[in-house]
């Protein structure tokens, strides 16, 4: 049994990324419909980082970000959360609603609850795919937003999930979306009993 | 020449007048200030969690991720650079629950942890807090000039917090 994110050979990566693929697969595919337009996903990563690499890999520590965060729990437990920047939201939003406010300093209320709403799309098309793949049944949290400093949103996840080893592991993908330029990131985290249950699910133990 | 040293997630530094102590974007986690007035001494402490776990307390990566571990490592740092131990005063920061989660089995409850502990920890070692700035839901970077002792709270949206 593996006590330690490093301790995940090869296979298992192969595996995690191939969920990471299938799950952001889905999201992007509702994020299509949603904004009826192409979204397009990157390749999907494994990242097993030291906790202030976690960070570097979606943006400057300070830098805002407008994140989403589902939770699930049940027979794995995790966050999937979705980010993306302040121009990104908004740029959405006039997608969206068709009134174009980038000039507008942030996001009132409507707007997100909207972004939120959002999040929570994808998150639920993320997880439900895996629930699907591993056939374990996970409870969906409603969404829950944070716009602020990259660093202090993340690491508050990694305190989450990091807490037992000095690294941490996440799937990470970007989604792009032709014209507009959108660049966000979903990730997901989770812990290592999880981790176990997942790979059971698909026939593998760790 | 005056230096800028930043401290990064669960990390912890010393150092003297004129440099400053820089720890970026604190979420739930917690930054503790140490600082010894007469020698211009202080110290910086970036912490994860709030309590070390049993058998786990020995590696120096693990101990400063622990608020009872890191606490005691920067003060014995900060003694051995010469501060005058008795003089020690803390100013602490952090600890903010950033998605504002509020449920039964702990998610997004460790920030106020976070507080608590470190809180008990110096009030144990005798060490008075002289300034917090703790908890709520926005993140802060922390400035800790050593020339002055004053410890600066940058967050988003706000303006710069002296204390």
């Amino acid at each position: 049994m593996i006590r330690s994110y490093s301790e995940l050979n090869d296979e298992h990566i192969d595996v995690l990324r191939e969920i990471g693929n299938i799950g952001a697969g889905n999201a992007a595919t509702s994020l299509g419909v949603l904004l009826n337009s192409d979204v397009q996903i990157g390749l999907p990563r494994v990242r097993i980082e030291d906790y202030d690499n976690v960070i570097a890999s979606v943006g400057g520590s300070e830098e805002l970000i407008v994140a989403v965060l589902v939770r699930f729990k049940g027979e794995a437990n995790g966050v999937v959360l979705f980010t993306l920047s302040m121009e990104d939201a908004k740029n959405i939003m006039a997608i969206l609603v068709g009134e174009d406010e980038t000039d507008t300093p942030g996001l009132d209320e409507m707007k997100m609850s909207a972004v939120k709403e959002i999040g929570n799309i994808l998150g639920s098309a993320y997880l439900g795919s895996i629930s699907m793949l591993t056939g374990l049944e996970l409870d969906i949290s409603v969404p829950h937003i944070a716009i602020d400093m990259t660093g202090a949103i993340l690491s508050a996840l990694v305190v989450e999930y990091g807490a037992e080893d000095s690294k941490v592991m996440f799937i990470e993908e970007r989604f792009s979306l032709g014209e507009t330029g959108l660049n966000s990131h979903v990730i997901l985290f989770t812990d290592i009993p999880s981790l176990r249950s997942v790979m059971a699910g698909l026939g593998l133990s760790i | 020449m005056k230096e800028t040293i930043v401290i990064g997630i669960s990390d912890q530094r010393t150092s003297r007048s004129p440099n400053t102590l820089v720890t970026y974007a604190l979420g739930s986690c917690v930054g503790v200030s140490l600082y010894d007035a007469d020698t211009n001494i202080g110290g910086m402490a970036h912490i994860m969690l709030p309590q070390s776990v049993p058998g786990r307390d020995a590696l120096e990566i693990d101990r400063k991720k622990f608020a009872d571990t890191a606490i005691i490592d920067l003060l014995g740092r900060m003694v051995r650079q010469g501060a005058n131990r008795g003089r020690i005063v803390a100013k602490i920061a952090g600890g903010a629950n950033m998605f504002g989660i509020v449920d039964g089995n702990g998610f997004g409850d460790i920030g106020r942890r976070n507080v608590i502990s470190v809180k008990d920890i110096l009030s144990g070692l005798d060490i008075p807090i002289v300034a917090e700035d703790t908890g709520e839901n926005f993140g802060r970077t922390i400035f800790f000039e050593l020339d002055t002792g004053k410890v600066k709270v940058r967050s988003l949206g706000k303006n710069m917090k002296e204390m």
